[in-house]
C-alpha cells in the first residue's frame, strides 16, 4: 500500500508542484490549504506523512504540529516542515515541537523527495 | 533729721556713683576690656524690667488683690523659656544688620520702611509715656513722703500745686539732664552703650538689696517671720481673701501673663537692653535662669510687706503703694527708709534712663532723620560733621519725652494706681508682637500688613485705654464712657461691642490684638510683597542659615570710592572712629591702606552698616543711596541674592536639580534604547517578511523548473501549464521586488515625487484603460460617473495612476466572473475631491478593514487562488494618497461588496483655467 502524504500549504502553485512530485514517486497525495482543514483531514484518514507549511491561515503550522504530537491516535504520523521561514530559531522551534524534518523554501526537488522517502521508509 | 537737703544730697551722690560706673564702663570698653561682657551683667541689666512699679506698686497691688501682682512676673518667667528660640533669633538679626531699636527692627524687616519705623516710634512714645509718668509719680511721691519724716503724710494732689512747687517737674528735669549725660555723652553715636549697661546692672543690685532689706526687716524685724505674718493675716477676714486667687480672677491672670510675656520682649528699654546692648548671644544661656531668679527674689517679700503694712496702718489712710517706704518710717528706721527711697529712686531712674535713651534713638533715627533727609536739610553732599546734630536731636527728644511724661502725670496720673498706669503701656507695646514675631517666622508678611496691623491695634488701644484714662482723670467728659460715643452703647470704649465682664486691660488687650493680628495677617495675605520686602523677609526669617556664611543683604549693586564714603560716615559717627572702622575693614579684606580698598558694593554695604548703627537702617539706606546712585536691584538680582544668602538651600536645590536631570537623561536613554530595539525588531520583521514573500514565488519557479528539467518527456499540456505558472510567479516576483523598493523609498523619504496640477478625471480614464483587459477577461462590468465640474488636484500623475490601478485590479480580482460590477465615482465634497471604487465582491470583514492597509497583510481568506497580491499594494497606495494630503479607506459589509475611497485636496479653479481647458 502506497504511503499516504498530506500536503498542507496555502500557496496553490506550490501545492501543484508538491502533488506532482509525490504522485511521481508513487505516493498517494491529498492537499489542504489551512491548519483547520489539515486536522480534519487527519481525523478522517490518518496520513503517513504531513508536509506542513508554517504560515497558514486559521491554525498555523506550529499549532498543527503541536496538536498532532499531543494526540496518541497520530503517534506514527511523520511531519516534514516545509516553510519559507528559514531562521535558525524557527528550525529549532519546529524540531522541538516534534517535527521529523525541516526543509526551507525554495527547496531542491531532489532533496525534498529524498527526505520524504526516508521518512516514509520507502526504498 | 531727714531734711530735704539730706535726701537730695544722698540722691545726687547715688546718681553720681551710677555716673561713675557708666564712665568707667565706657572707658574700659574703649580700652577693649569690657566689664559687661559676662552673662551676669547681662542678666542683671535685664532687671531694668523691674521699675518703681515693682518696687512700690507690687505691694500696692498685693494689698488690694493679694497674689494678683504675680502675673506680671510669671509672664516674663514663661517668656524666658522661649528666649533661646525667639530672642536669640532677634539678637542674631539685630547684630547682622546693626539694628538700633525696636522701630529700626520692624522697619528693616519690612523693606527698610521709613513709614513703618515712624509708626512704631509714635506708638512706642505715646504708649510708654504713661509708664514714664509712673516713675515720676513714684519718685516724687516717695520724696515728698520721706521729706515729712517722721510724720507719715500722703502727698497732695498734684493739680493742687503750682508747677514751680511740683517736685515731679524737677525730678523730670533732673532725670532728663542725667539721661542726657548718660546716653548722649559721646560724639560717636553708635548703637551700644557699655557704660550704661554697667550702671543699670548696678542699679538692679541696689533696688534688689533695698527691697530685700525692707522685706526682711518687716518679716523678721517687725514680725517674727513669714508664718507669723500670714497667721495674723488669716485672723483678719479682709486680709484672708488676699492670700487666695479670688473667683473669676483667672481670666485676668491669663491676660496679664500674656501681656507681660510680650512686654518683657517688646518694651523699648527691654529691646534696648536684651537685644541692642547684648554682647554675646550665648549670654542668654545664663540669663534664662538668672533673670527669673531675680524676679523671684524681688517678689518674695511682696505679700509679707503688703500684709504687714495693712495690719500696721489699718484704717490710717496710708496708700499701700507707699508701704515699702512708710513701714520703715513708721518704725522710725530712718536709715532703712532712706535706703528704701534710694532703691525706689534706683528703680525709677534705671527705667527712665534706658527707656528714654531707647525712645530718643527711635525718635532721632526713625522720625526726625527721615524728615530731615527728605527736606535735605542735612545737605548731604555739603555740610560737615552732623554727629553733633544727631546728639542734639536725641537730647531734645529725651527732654521732650520726659516732659510729656510729666504732662501725663499732671493730667491722668492721680486717677490710677502705679500698676494700672504701667499696664496701659504694656498693652501699647504688645501691639508690636504680631509684626515682630510674624516678621521673623513668616516670609509672607508684608509691609502693608504690618502697617495695617499696627495702626489698627494702636487705634483700638488708644480708644479703649488711653482715652478712658484721660476721661477718668476728669480731663475729658466721661459721658462717652458710660453711654458710648454719640450714645451708641455698642461702642463704649470699655465694653466694646457689648463685651463686658473683663477688666479694662484684658478687654483692651483682647480687642487690640484681635484687630492688630487680623489686619496684619489679612492685609499680608491679600497683597504681594515688594522686591525689597522679599529680600528682607528671607534674610530675617532665615537668619540662622546665612549669618556666618555670606553676611547680610547684598541687595545694592552700586559702588562708591572710599573717598566719598569715609567722610559721609565720619560726619555721623565722628571722623576718627570712622577712620578706624574703615581701616579695620580694609585689613579684614587684605588691604594695607584705605586707598587700596576696592570701590565695590561690599564697601558700600560696609558703610551702610556703619551708618545704620548710628542712625538706623532706613535712614542709612536713604543717605548712602543719595551718595552712591546705585542701580535699583531687579528681580533677577534679588533672586541671585536670595540664592547666595541661603546657600545651603541653593546647594541642595542644585543637587536635587542635577539628580533630576540625571534621572531624566537615564529615562531618555532607556527610551531611546527601547526605540532602537523596536526599530531593530521592525527591520528584522520586515526583512523576514520580505524574504518570506520573495521565497514563495521562487519556490514555485524552482520547483517547476526542476521538474521540467528532470522530465523532458512530460506531456505537452502539463508542460504548458507548468511553464505558465513559472511565468506568472516570475511576474509576481518582479512586482514584489518593485513594490518593496517603492515602499522602502516612500518610507525613507527618498522617493521622487513629480507633483503637478492634474485633471483627476483624465487620470481615472487612463487607469481604467490600463486595466480594461482585466475586466474584459473576467467579464466584469465597469461604469464611470464624474460629477465634479473642476476636478483638479496636485499630485504625481504616475503614482496616482498606480493607486487607481491597484484599487481597480483589487476590485476586479474579488468580483465574481460575469456577475461582477465595479463602479468608479468622482465628485467634489467641499474643498476635496472624492474618488470611490465600489465592487460587488464578498466584501471585507470589519476586523480586516484596517489590517489590509498594512504591509504584507492580506485579508485571511480572500484569495481566489490564481493571482495572489503582494500584500503591499494597499499599503503603498495609502502612503501615496497621504503624501498628497489626502486619505484612503474602505467601507464594506460582508457579502455586499466593498467601496475603497480616497480624497485629495481640490485645487481652486485658477482664473483662465476654464478657458485653457476649453481650448484643450
Amino acid at each position: 500500500m502506497a504511503p499516504r502524504i498530506l500536503i498542507v500549504d496555502d500557496e496553490p502553485n506550490i501545492v501543484i508542484s508538491l502533488e506532482y512530485l509525490m504522485k511521481r514517486e508513487g505516493f498517494e497525495a491529498t492537499a489542504v490549504a489551512d491548519g483547520d482543514a489539515a486536522l480534519r483531514a487527519l481525523a478522517g484518514e490518518p496520513a503517513d506523512l504531513v508536509i506542513l507549511d508554517l504560515m497558514l491561515p486559521k491554525v498555523n503550522g506550529f499549532d498543527v504540529c503541536r496538536r498532532i504530537r499531543a494526540d496518541p491516535r497520530w503517534g506514527k504520523v511523520r511531519i516534514l516542515m516545509l516553510t519559507a521561514k528559514g531562521r535558525e530559531t524557527d528550525v529549532a522551534r519546529g524540531m522541538r515541537l516534534g517535527a521529523d524534518a525541516y526543509v526551507t523554501k525554495p527547496f531542491a526537488t531532489r532533496d525534498l523527495v529524498a527526505q520524504v522517502r526516508k521518512l516514509v521508509g520507502a526504498p | 533729721m531727714l531734711q530735704g537737703w539730706v535726701i537730695v544730697t544722698v540722691s545726687f551722690a547715688y546718681l553720681g556713683v551710677l555716673f561713675a560706673i557708666a564712665y568707667t564702663g565706657d572707658q574700659r570698653a574703649e580700652a577693649g576690656r569690657s566689664i559687661i561682657a559676662n552673662p551676669y551683667t547681662y542678666a542683671l541689666s535685664l532687671a531694668v524690667y523691674c521699675t518703681t512699679w515693682t518696687f512700690y506698686g507690687s505691694v500696692g497691688r498685693a494689698a488690694s488683690s493679694g497674689v494678683g501682682f504675680l502675673p506680671v512676673y510669671l509672664g516674663p518667667t514663661l517668656a524666658v523659656a522661649l528666649w533661646w528660640y525667639v530672642l536669640r533669633k532677634i539678637i542674631r538679626i539685630s547684630k547682622a544688620f546693626r539694628i538700633t531699636s525696636i522701630a529700626d527692627f520692624v522697619a528693616s524687616r519690612y523693606g527698610k520702611s521709613q513709614l513703618l519705623g515712624g509708626l512704631v516710634t509714635v506708638i512706642a512714645v505715646l504708649g510708654v509715656i504713661p509708664y514714664i509718668s509712673l516713675q515720676l509719680k513714684a519718685v516724687s511721691s516717695s520724696y515728698t513722703i520721706l521729706r515729712h519724716y517722721p510724720q507719715i503724710v500722703m502727698p497732695a494732689k498734684a493739680e493742687a500745686l503750682p508747677f514751680v512747687q511740683d517736685t515731679a517737674l524737677y525730678i523730670a528735669l533732673i532725670l532728663a539732664a542725667f539721661t542726657i549725660l548718660f546716653g548722649t555723652r559721646h560724639l560717636d553715636a553708635t548703637e551700644r552703650h557699655e557704660g550704661l549697661v554697667a550702671a543699670i546692672a548696678f542699679e538692679s543690685v541696689v533696688k534688689l538689696l533695698a527691697f530685700l532689706a525692707v522685706g526682711a526687716y518687716v518679716t523678721f524685724g517687725v514680725y517674727r517671720g513669714f508664718g507669723d505674718i500670714f497667721q495674723r493675716a488669716q485672723e483678719l477676714p479682709p486680709l484672708r481673701a488676699l492670700t487666695t486667687v479670688s473667683g473669676g480672677g483667672y481670666g485676668t491672670w491669663a491676660f496679664l501673663t500674656v501681656l507681660s510675656m510680650l512686654s518683657v520682649m517688646f518694651l523699648p528699654r527691654q529691646f534696648q537692653i536684651s537685644v541692642v546692648e547684648n554682647v554675646d548671644e550665648n549670654h542668654l544661656h545664663k540669663a534664662i535662669w538668672l533673670f527669673p531668679l531675680y524676679l523671684l527674689l524681688i517678689n518674695v517679700f511682696v505679700l509679707p510687706v503688703a500684709l504687714g503694712g495693712l495690719m500696721l496702718f489699718s484704717g490710717a489712710g496710708v496708700d499701700a503703694d507707699t508701704f515699702v517706704l512708710t513701714v520703715p518710717m513708721a518704725q522710725r528706721k530712718e536709715g532703712l527708709a532712706l535706703f528704701a527711697f534710694i532703691g525706689g529712686l534706683s528703680a525709677g531712674t534705671g527705667m527712665v534712663i534706658v527707656e528714654t535713651i531707647a525712645l530718643s534713638t527711635m525718635v532721632c533715627n526713625d522720625l526726625v532723620m527721615p524728615v530731615l533727609l527728605r527736606l535735605d536739610r542735612l545737605r548731604v553732599g555739603q555740610r560737615g560733621d552732623v554727629s553733633r546734630l544727631l546728639l542734639a536731636i536725641r537730647r531734645l527728644a529725651i527732654a521732650g519725652i520726659l516732659l510729656l511724661g510729666y504732662v501725663y502725670f499732671r493730667v491722668a496720673g492721680e486717677a490710677y494706681a502705679l500698676v494700672a498706669i504701667g499696664l496701659i503701656s504694656f498693652a501699647a507695646v504688645a501691639q508690636f508682637a504680631p509684626a515682630i514675631l510674624g516678621g521673623i517666622y513668616w516670609k509672607g508678611a508684608t509691609r502693608a500688613g504690618a502697617i495695617a496691623g499696627l495702626s489698627a491695634g494702636f487705634a483700638v488701644w488708644a480708644y479703649t485705654l488711653l482715652l478712658p484714662s484721660f476721661a477718668k482723670s476728669g480731663w475729658m467728659p466721661t459721658g462717652f464712657l458710660t453711654a458710648g460715643p454719640f450714645g451708641i452703647a455698642l461702642l463704649r470704649p470699655q465694653e466694646l461691642f457689648g463685651l463686658s465682664g473683663l477688666d479694662d486691660i484684658s478687654h483692651a488687650l483682647l480687642w487690640s490684638l484681635l484687630a492688630n493680628g487680623g489686619a496684619y495677617v489679612g492685609v499680608s495675605l491679600i497683597g504681594a510683597p515688594s522686591v525689597a520686602e522679599t529680600t528682607q523677609a528671607a534674610l530675617f526669617v532665615d537668619v540662622f542659615r546665612h549669618t556666618h556664611a555670606t553676611g547680610p543683604s547684598r541687595i545694592w549693586r552700586g559702588t562708591a570710592p572710599v573717598g566719598d564714603l569715609l567722610p559721609l560716615v565720619g560726619r555721623f559717627i565722628g571722623p576718627e572712629r570712622a577712620r578706624e572702622a574703615f581701616l579695620a575693614h580694609a585689613r579684614r579684606r587684605g588691604a594695607e591702606r584705605l586707598e587700596d580698598l576696592p570701590a565695590d558694593a561690599d564697601l558700600v554695604h560696609f558703610a551702610e552698616t556703619q551708618l545704620a548703627g548710628a542712625i538706623g537702617g532706613a535712614s542709612a539706606r536713604v543717605l548712602v543711596h543719595s551718595l552712591v546712585q546705585e542701580e535699583p536691584p531687579g528681580i533677577a538680582e534679588v533672586m541671585d541674592i536670595l540664592d547666595e544668602a541661603s546657600q545651603v538651600r541653593a546647594y541642595s536645590r542644585e543637587l536635587e536639580q542635577k539628580s533630576r536631570e540625571l534621572e531624566a537623561a537615564t529615562a531618555e536613554l532607556r527610551a531611546a534604547n527601547a526605540q532602537l530595539q523596536q526599530l531593530d525588531r521592525l527591520k528584522d520583521d520586515f526583512m523576514s517578511t520580505v524574504t518570506h514573500e520573495l521565497r514563495t514565488p521562487l519556490t514555485s519557479i524552482r520547483s517547476f523548473s526542476e521538474i521540467l528539467l528532470a522530465e523532458p518527456g512530460i506531456a505537452p499540456a502539463e508542460r504548458e501549464r507548468f511553464l505558465g505558472i513559472i511565468v506568472k510567479e516570475a511576474e509576481r516576483l518582479t512586482r514584489l521586488i518593485n513594490q518593496t523598493l517603492e515602499m522602502a523609498k516612500i518610507e525613507s523619504g527618498s522617493a521622487e515625487w513629480r507633483t503637478s496640477e492634474l485633471a483627476v478625471d483624465q487620470v481615472i480614464q487612463e487607469a481604467v484603460e490600463a486595466t480594461g483587459q482585466l475586466f474584459r477577461e473576467k467579464e466584469v462590468a465597469l461604469s464611470l460617473a464624474c460629477s465634479a465640474p473642476h476636478p483638479r488636484a496636485r499630485a504625481d500623475r504616475d503614482r496616482l495612476i498606480q493607486v487607481l490601478i491597484n484599487l481597480l485590479s483589487n476590485a476586479v480580482k474579488f468580483c465574481a466572473p460575469r456577475d461582477g460590477r465595479v463602479e468608479v465615482r468622482l465628485r467634489e465634497v467641499d474643498d476635496l475631491l472624492r474618488i470611490d471604487v465600489q465592487d460587488n465582491g464578498p466584501g471585507v470583514r470589519p476586523g480586516d478593514q484596517e489590517t489590509i492597509f498594512q504591509r504584507f497583510r492580506q485579508a485571511a481568506d480572500t484569495v481566489d487562488g490564481t493571482s495572489r497580491g503582494t500584500g503591499l499594494g494597499l499599503a503603498i497606495s495609502r502612503r501615496i494618497i497621504e503624501h498628497f494630503g489626502g486619505r484612503l479607506w474602505v467601507e464594506s459589509e460582508v457579502g455586499k461588496g466593498a467601496t475603497f475611497s480616497f480624497v485629495l485636496p481640490r485645487e481652486a479653479p485658477a482664473p483662465g483655467a476654464t478657458a485653457a481647458e476649453a481650448g484643450r
